[in-house]
């Protein structure tokens, strides 16, 4: 019988979570509830000095008086602030040189992951920072990095051991009161990566952290500082799966980029999260700030695949303040059964003869939302300031909806903006045109589909182009050859 | 006091004067009550983010003027397109004047508001038409309701085509130190008929003017609209539009609004599909200089399958103008097959003139085209030094390059002497003679 779309539409809907398992590690968690205490307790446990435990209240305090956002086009229920632990850390925090060291049950967990540390070290030579639970467990290749002088490690550990850089740059491109869940996670914030590459050195290696969540019950707040010094260069790569759980998950991080003169950053997300199941029960809340700022002559790359979370609500950004620089954003975001995306970027153009480009893909199926929306925002002074944004919406089936909000808005009359937007489904032509020439219809749209996504998934590191069709693959099984 | 507050009080003093239909005046007071929760719009609703309209509700308007009628038609003749014979229905100040117009209710109806509203002939219709699509997203449409006494009535029977075009003309004398003007038009076209409607709202003085304006525009099967706004009014004047479009099978409308001056203009454009392949029409050219403001805000809204809708909205901005464009196609999950474009193209030309665009697409019907395209910029460099190494002067190429990105919302313009009087205005905006018509 020929596979047509609606017998991918009903893969996709009986389509369970494949990565669903849950790792049997003692936790050390507190109990649910937040409060100054709960605050003061976090960063005592982190054992951190005076000025952060400040800063955490003086976030927490802004929090408070804050209200939760509504102007997203997502529909869900409020997390209830009061019912989540806010800290749970793996019992035993290892240290290891090597992996043989490692608890066997977190090894496996990552085999199943398919990316075994052991392979990822040999073939891909990526160090893997990995975050289990808020807590930074194994980081390697540290060695090779400090020689270079590049500092990557823990968010924690990095407030203990080199408290000047983190005071200078924490909170400077997404400030305590930014919004609702940057307050938050500036308050609660268990831990995270920070990575800082020193003037004119060339990363040798992608970096990468691999994020789980693990714990029932316990909201992830991760922080990632990354600096780049002049001149330098870096790859970072960010990548998550949770396992299958009932209750709603709340994941609120903040990403703070700063790449000074000359500077280059690239960052790349997978997100895998656990989307619900197809009556739409469970899964993560995604509530992101993501932010970079760019010096002159710097450039921020943002790549992201957005398969997971029942709701996602993310815009990473571009503060493209010095003369010259360039922002990037590059983004798939799939959505299926009921999962919910708001997600988009900010372009704010600030110096002369600054840059961006957004190419922006969307891919709803079963009963989903999926929504762009954007700012590109040229002020007065940027003179010359070059956007061109492209946002493609794929449709499949009528129960979905696709969306698009750009604001765009522009103070110099020397700027050029453009901005497209297509929304259309698999033409029948197209398939039509494969069947034609022998390509069975289940290829034929896993072709299109690819070639919808191409642009992006070209943009990828190497190491996680493969990854990212594996994810792509999970949600679109049977389309994504 | 405030405008809103004297808005409400005034009305009692109102009804009392015009109260001649009991069902039409429970329906002023429920439209004030709703104006009274909905107050005007501030900018921190997301439709008016980029309209600030502080400046323009600071005034104290007289919300009922004086009847002086003094106009000759030697002082408007200007603003009229008079080289055609058309329809005229001209208010003063809001009051008609039967002088200066001309009506007719042979097979068509073009006539007041105020009659259809009193007189038990029109009943049928106002109860079947009047007040059906407005929405109630902001206090104006509801103000208007409240406070609806004048404005054009136009009934196009079955089969029936109107042998010249209607014009629309509102004109305020500047007898009020500042004058608030609540104008309120019915445009029903039954099957199979054809209508080309004028509207054109000006100002003959320096003094305030705020013009609220309500149409509402029913389209049968198979009818055809062609309607016009010419916008050109004085830095002083400000309007507020608001019209609602609603479309039967296979119906075509199609609305050009060229907005050319005024302090605050905004315009609230929606179309409403609801019978299989219709067509709307879209499109707008903004020039604007100085200070001035043109908001446009549109809605398309897909309910039936196999339509299509256009929006082409072209704007050149100099000095401090600002121009918004708030642009929104809506697809239902039923309406299959649509095609819907819109596109929306600016040109700045000083360093302090603003452009605010959000071309937004809802869609949640799978088998459709939608896109829409929105680019802001400058004149190319290129076609201008070409344009001058053959001798043009900097000023004309300027306009030619102007002139030709403009062109193709004036290309589906119906009426030649609209089309020649819009190059003209165009030509007088740039301060160039190019002898030619495009």
């Amino acid at each position: 019988m020929a596979y047509t779309e609606d017998d991918l539409k009903k893969e996709l809907e009986t389509k369970e979570y494949e990565y669903g398992f849950y790792t049997d590690i003692e936790s050390d968690t507190f109990p649910i509830g937040l409060n100054e205490d709960v605050v003061r307790a976090i960063s005592k446990k982190k054992e951190e000095p005076e000025w952060m435990t400040d800063w955490r209240l003086e976030s927490y305090r802004a929090w408070e008086k804050m209200k939760e956002p509504e102007w997203a086009n997502v529909r869900y229920k409020k997390p209830d602030f009061q019912a989540i632990s806010y800290y749970s850390a793996p019992n035993k925090k290892p240290k290891y040189d090597s992996l043989d060291e490692v608890d066997p049950e977190l090894r496996a967990t990552f085999e199943k992951l398919g990316i075994s540390m052991d392979e990822q070290k040999m073939l891909a030579g990526v160090a893997v920072d990995v975050v289990m639970d808020s807590v930074s467990v194994g980081t390697t290749f540290k060695k090779t990095l400090a020689e270079k002088g590049i500092i990557f490690c823990s968010i924690s550990e990095a407030i203990r051991e080199h408290p000047e850089l983190v005071k200078k740059y924490l909170g400077t491109v997404v400030p305590q009161r930014d919004n609702f869940y940057a307050a938050l996670n500036s308050a609660v914030f268990s831990d995270g990566s920070f990575c800082y590459i020193p003037k004119g050195v060339r990363c040798p290696m992608e970096l990468s952290t691999y994020f789980r969540i693990n714990q029932a019950g316990t909201g992830q707040f991760e922080r990632t500082l990354l600096v780049a010094d002049e001149d330098s260069y870096v790859s970072y790569l960010e990548g998550c799966t949770a396992p299958s759980r009932d209750e709603n998950q709340l994941h609120a991080a903040v990403v703070e980029l700063i790449a000074l003169d000359g500077a280059e950053i690239k960052y790349s997300t997978v997100q895998n999260w656990y989307p619900g199941n197809k009556e739409g029960k469970g899964g993560v809340y995604n509530f992101v700030t993501k932010r970079g700022i760019c010096e002159a002559n710097a450039k921020i790359s943002w790549t992201q695949v957005e398969t997971g979370s029942a709701v996602t609500w993310k815009y990473p950004s571009c503060i493209l303040k010095g003369d010259n620089s360039i922002g990037e954003f590059y983004s798939i975001a799939v959505t299926n059964n009921f999962q919910q995306a708001d997600t988009g970027t900010k372009m704010i153009h600030l110096g002369k003869n600054t840059r961006s480009t957004i190419i922006s893909k969307g891919i709803s199926a079963g009963q989903s939302q999926n929504s762009y929306r954007g700012l590109v925002q040229i002020n007065s002074r940027a003179e010359n300031a070059r956007n061109f944004s492209q946002c493609d919406s794929l449709l499949m089936g009528n129960k979905c909806g696709a969306h698009t909000f750009p604001y765009i808005e522009v103070k110099n009359k020397t700027a050029m903006v453009e901005h497209e937007a297509t929304t259309s489904k698999i033409g029948e032509d197209q398939i039509f045109y494969c069947n034609q020439r022998g390509i069975p219809t289940e290829k034929a749209i896993a072709l299109i589909v690819n070639g919808f996504s191409k642009e992006v998934l070209n943009k990828l590191p190497m190491e996680f182009a493969v990854e990212a069709q594996k994810l792509l693959e999970i949600s679109l099984e049977g389309s994504v050859g | 006091m405030e405008l809103k507050d004297k808005l409400i009080s005034s009305f009692l003093a109102f009804e009392e004067a015009f109260d001649l239909n009991s069902d039409i005046h429970e329906l002023r007071t429920r439209s004030l009550k709703e104006f009274e929760q909905l107050g005007f719009p501030s900018k921190k609703e997301e439709a008016w983010k980029y309209t600030s309209l502080n400046s323009v509700l600071k005034p104290d308007y007289s919300v009922f003027p004086k009847k002086e009628d003094t106009i000759e038609y030697r002082d408007i003749k200007k603003y009229l397109i008079h080289d055609i014979d058309t329809y005229n229905l001209v208010f003063i100040d809001g009051i008609y004047s039967s002088h200066l117009s001309q009506t007719t209710h042979d097979k068509i109806d073009v006539c007041l508001m105020s009659s259809a509203l009193s007189k038990s002939k029109y009943k049928p219709v106002i109860d079947n038409y009047f007040n059906k699509i407005v929405s109630k997203e902001n206090g104006f449409t509801p103000l208007n309701t409240a406070f609806s006494k004048e404005g054009a009535f136009i009934h196009i029977h079955k089969n029936q085509l109107a042998d010249k075009p209607i014009q629309i003309v509102n004109f305020a004398t500047g007898n009020e130190a500042a004058l608030m003007i609540q104008p309120r038009n019915l445009i029903v076209v039954d099957e199979n008929a054809h209508v080309q409607i004028i509207e054109r709202h000006q100002s003959l003085t320096n003094n305030p003017v705020l013009t609220n304006s309500v149409t509402e525009i029913y389209a049968a099967k198979r009818a055809i609209v062609d309607y016009y706004k010419i916008q050109n009014d004085r830095d002083t004047a400000s309007l507020i539009d608001n019209t609602f479009v609603e479309q039967q099978e296979q119906s075509n409308c199609s609305m050009h609004t060229f907005s050319f001056g005024g302090k605050l203009t905004r315009n609230n454009l929606n179309f409403y599909q609801r019978g299989e392949h219709s067509d709307s029409t879209l499109k707008g050219i903004t020039i604007i200089e100085d200070k001035q403001h043109v908001d446009h805000n549109t809605l398309v809204h897909h309910i039936s399958p196999n339509c299509e809708s256009h929006q082409d909205y072209k704007g050149i901005f100099a000095e401090n103008s600002t121009g918004v464009f708030n642009g929104k196609v809506l697809v239902d999950k039923e309406a299959q097959k649509i095609n819907a474009f819109q596109a929306n193209n600016n040109i700045l030309l000083d360093d302090k003139a603003t452009i605010n665009a959000k071309p937004q697409l809802e869609i949640f019907a799978d088998d459709v085209k939608c896109s829409h395209g929105c680019t802001i910029g400058q004149l190319d460099q290129d076609s201008l030094f070409y344009l001058r190494s053959r001798g043009i002067p900097l000023k004309e190429a300027k306009a030619l390059l102007m002139y030709a990105f403009a062109n193709n919302v004036l290309e589906s313009v119906k009426i030649p002497e609209i089309k020649k009087r819009i190059n003209h205005e165009i030509a007088q905006k740039l301060g160039v003679s190019l002898g030619f018509d495009l």
